[in-house]
């Protein structure tokens, strides 16, 4: 087989692969249109997921609470950080819990559930020495080690004492458990 | 006077061959409630159609009050629902419609389900019948977070912790949904597009593919 059209093709010219007219005027429209397109939808896209591509700042410490006044029992501090959310800034109130470990170390849990994001408290009738979820009953040690529900323990804040003060930071995954 | 309107648009036009293909068709005698009462069944359908038009409308005229900012969101919900005249009902009417539209929604679901209806040739219908239930669920999903009360913030804040559990790259949806790393203003501007333009542009579409299949391929047997 492949021996007879070897024999056919040594006595015809050389055909090159032409493009038809048709084919280059498919070919030069579509370009153009996919490239019209892309300039319109392109822009739309990148404005959708701006909020993603841009740098988040750090955020700073700040001073909470004396550090003598930090017990055992963790203890629900209010402090206040500077947010900017796009054309909104604000200092909302943030809450953090503050105990001494047994290390002697000061330490500062997130109150927000690692299960769904609610809000959580510490100890009371319902959870003695615990600290537990409203919306889905998880349970957390002292240390925020996640006992019930969640799949992780309690963030915590980066903690940094100077001169008697202590200074929580940005959130980070729990270091005690 | 009607007649002579209609005559002298016809006579230019030739509306009427048009609108006979949307309204002339058949309808067989086990849908027809009229003939055997236990085809309400069939009406779920169209309910679920028509309580989408009513939250359309009603979404329509709510615009006309609501602003997606949080400083001003609530304060502009509980001014349309408790100072403009008939608030309460326009505002109502958006609030129940969007539970009812899921139950209706629902029961045709389960009508279609049981009356083997999704089969053959009509498998692609039921297709786009589950990705209405998707753009509906996501409708309700986004309408929740608008009023911005403590509810409307904490259930969104759940919904994205729930995005957020996606295997490796659930911290990214949760983001672009989010606008940013918390619920806040970008969260309202972003979830109220997503209710009032896009959501909406792919449900009409999803509808006529929906309602184009069934005339073309017709309502299924009786059982």
């Amino acid at each position: 087989m492949s021996h007879n059209e070897q024999q056919d093709s040594a006595h015809k010219p050389v055909k090159r692969k032409e493009m038809s007219r048709r084919q280059f005027l498919s070919y030069t429209l579509g370009g153009a249109t996919a490239f019209m397109a892309g300039g319109v939808v392109l822009p739309m896209l990148r404005f959708a997921v701006d909020p993603i591509l841009v740098k988040k700042e750090e955020g700073g410490f700040v001073k909470v609470i004396e550090e003598s006044k930090v017990t055992t029992e963790p203890q629900q501090i209010g402090f206040k950080v500077h947010q900017v959310d796009g054309w909104y800034e604000s200092d909302p109130k943030m809450e953090a819990y503050i105990a001494k470990g047994e290390d002697g170390k000061v330490f500062a849990l997130s109150p927000v559930c690692k299960h769904l994001g609610c809000t959580i408290g510490w100890s009371g009738e319902e959870a003695p020495n615990e600290y537990h979820c409203p919306c889905h009953g998880a349970r957390y040690t002292k240390d925020g080690k996640n006992l019930k529900v969640a799949p992780k323990p309690l963030d915590e804040y980066q903690v940094k004492i100077e001169n008697g003060w202590v200074y929580l930071g940005p959130l980070e995954a729990n270091t005690r458990v | 006077m009607f007649k002579s309107m209609y005559n002298w648009i016809d006579e230019r036009l030739d509306v009427t061959p048009m609108w006979r293909d949307i309204a002339d068709h058949e309808v067989p005698e086990h849908v027809n409630p009229a003939h055997h009462f236990s085809a309400f069944v069939y009406c779920f359908g169209g309910l679920t159609f028509f309580i989408t038009v009513i939250q359309i409308l009603s979404g329509m005229f709510l615009t006309m009050y609501y602003v997606p900012d949080i400083t001003n969101a609530y304060y502009s919900v509980d001014y349309l629902q408790h100072q403009v005249a008939f608030g309460v009902i326009v505002r109502g009417m958006h609030h129940w419609g969007a539970s009812l539209v899921i139950v209706m929604m629902f029961l045709h679901t389960l009508r279609v389900f049981f009356t083997g209806s999704y089969k053959a040739p009509r498998e692609m219908n039921w297709v786009v019948g589950m990705l209405i239930f998707f753009v509906m669920l996501g409708l309700g999903f986004t309408g929740y977070l608008l009023p911005w009360d403590n509810k409307a913030y904490f259930a969104t804040k759940v919904g994205m912790e729930i995005a957020a559990s996606v295997p490796w790259i659930g911290s990214y949806i949760k983001e672009l949904l989010a606008g940013g790393t918390i619920v806040g203003a970008q969260t309202l501007t972003r979830f109220f597009a997503i209710h009032v333009f896009f959501l909406p542009g792919v449900l009409l579409t999803l509808l006529a593919a929906h309602f184009f299949m069934i005339r073309k391929q017709g309502i299924s047997g009786p059982l």
